[in-house]
């Protein structure tokens, strides 16, 4: 017998897959944003000529590129405690480990933008005075930024979908909204499915525009 | 070894009893390879110096250490009598490579124009970012020099877009935007296609005949003997033979050098 889709009873939790999808946007952006943050911070950690901050900074990419974002959302809400003796709630941590995580991934990114630009640029800007400030911000920055774009914008497609591990340590995002309508109906393909096409419609326009815009900068070229 | 003659040559033109760049001792080492074994030079207000010599001679690497995109490994480097010292800001008497670039401009083999600003936004780069000039005043003097190059109508066009020949004369336009005492050119014209030699060649010309300071590193023997005040043949790091484009190209001393120049007369 083929099976019966019935969306209707599934639907009616309509507020609970709204409410989850709206976390998920916001774990998604505060992250980003952090995770940009600390990822320029350990860029130019790892091309400092100090041989201890870019080690430190190399340490750091490793151990959050190496092991799994969700082993490291249980570290940071489960171990981490009993090692400093002090309760971390669930959005907090979540928060934290999805920035470290995506910052580690943002900074090789960057790193490899910046490194990527013909040593002539930098000799050029020399030649016409400029300090070693303003050949980063006024001549490398800006032709790395158009050249890391779409690695950025991959990265950051992956962030979103990456928020969907964080329903593990009970942050009532999209998926784990999922799980708990699927309880609510016993309807799990009804569930996971509009879960599924929720990040779709919200990603593939995304990836739509990322294309739009890098080939809108591509004036100069 | 025609050391001699390597400063104040008697049968040079008028020029200023002082140089505007003096040299001595130069050396440059990358680890244990020594490319500058011990250059001693002299650049006069007005004078243009070719220097010419074999591929890995150390041309490039002795005119890069000119505005310390090279950093000498030993020796002195003076500017109108002042030291030049490698870091960024001047210090007392001393001049740092920071006021020393905005004085001795450079133009590359490769061009490298800033492939992510137009013509104009190139040629004004310096002057608005480093020198900070007013606007209206620097893209005003923008457009004098791009006449003077002959792109007017490229302004605002992005490098790429342009041909070899047209990069390299916005370079040169951008490089004296920055109103420069000296010019280094370090064989601008390697990268071009022959047919587009000439036009980078005639605007070097045209500033050696307002009296631009500059020391040239070329293939062009030709272009070297016209245009040039002084010939210098860089030979193993040192220099080898110095003096008029007269005696250097056409009656050279050394047969290292009738050798060097033979290749270039086939």
């Amino acid at each position: 017998m083929p099976y019966k889709w019935d969306f209707n009873t599934v639907l009616q939790y309509w507020d609970l897959f709204a409410w989850g999808l709206w976390l998920t946007f916001a774990y998604t952006f505060g992250s980003i944003v952090v995770g940009v943050v600390i990822g320029m911070i350990i860029c130019f950690g790892r091309l400092s000529p100090f041989r201890f901050i870019s080690g430190l900074s190399r340490a750091y990419q490793e151990v959050f590129r190496c092991t799994p974002l969700l082993v490291q959302l249980m570290w940071f809400y489960y171990a981490l405690p009993l090692l400093i003796g002090v309760t971390i709630e669930n959005y907090v941590a979540a928060m934290l480990t999805l920035s470290l995580y995506a910052g580690s991934f943002y900074s090789e990114i960057f790193r490899g933008g910046i490194l990527s630009i013909d040593k002539g640029q930098t000799e050029a800007a020399k030649a016409i005075a400029m300090s070693d400030r303003q050949v980063m911000w006024r001549i490398i920055i800006p032709q790395a930024f158009k050249r890391v774009l779409p690695s950025f914008i991959n990265q950051s497609v992956i962030q979103f979908k990456n928020t969907s591990l964080i329903s593990v340590i009970s942050v009532g995002e999209l998926a784990y909204m999922a799980a708990v309508v699927n309880g609510q109906t016993y309807r799990p393909l009804e569930a996971f499915t509009i879960v599924a096409l929720l990040y779709f419609v919200v990603l593939f326009p995304m990836t739509q525009a990322a294309d739009y815009v890098e080939h809108r900068m591509r004036v100069s070229d | 070894m025609d050391v001699s003659a390597i400063s104040g040559e008697a049968t040079m033109q008028a020029i200023d009893a002082e140089p505007i760049l003096t040299v001595r001792g130069l050396q440059k080492s990358y680890n244990k390879l020594r490319v500058i074994k011990g250059v001693d030079l002299d650049l006069h207000r007005g004078e243009v110096l070719a220097i010419i010599g074999p591929s890995g001679s150390g041309k490039s690497t002795l005119i890069r250490c000119l505005n310390l995109l090279e950093v000498p490994t030993a020796g002195e480097i003076a500017y109108k009598g002042r030291r030049v010292e490698n870091r960024f800001q001047s210090r007392g008497d001393n001049i740092g490579c920071g006021e020393l670039r905005r004085h001795v401009g450079m133009v590359f083999q490769h061009f490298n124009l800033f492939p992510h600003k137009t013509v104009m936004q190139n040629i004004c780069e310096g002057p608005i970012a480093v020198l900070k000039e007013p606007r209206a005043e620097v893209e005003a003097r923008a457009m004098e020099l791009l006449g003077k190059v002959g792109l007017l109508d490229k302004r605002d066009a992005y490098p790429n877009h342009l041909s070899g020949g047209q990069k390299q004369r916005v370079a040169i336009a951008r490089a004296l935007a920055m109103r420069p005492d000296v010019l280094l050119l370090d064989e601008v014209t390697s990268a071009l296609d022959p047919e587009l030699v000439g036009e980078v060649l005639q605007v070097i010309r045209l500033l050696a005949h307002d009296g631009m300071t500059m020391a040239i590193v070329t293939h062009e023997m030709a272009f070297a003997a016209d245009v040039a005040d002084r010939v210098a043949f860089i030979d193993g790091g040192v220099i080898a033979e110095v003096g008029t484009a007269d005696t250097v190209i056409r009656s050279p001393a050394s047969e290292r050098l009738r050798a060097f120049l033979s290749r270039f007369n086939a």
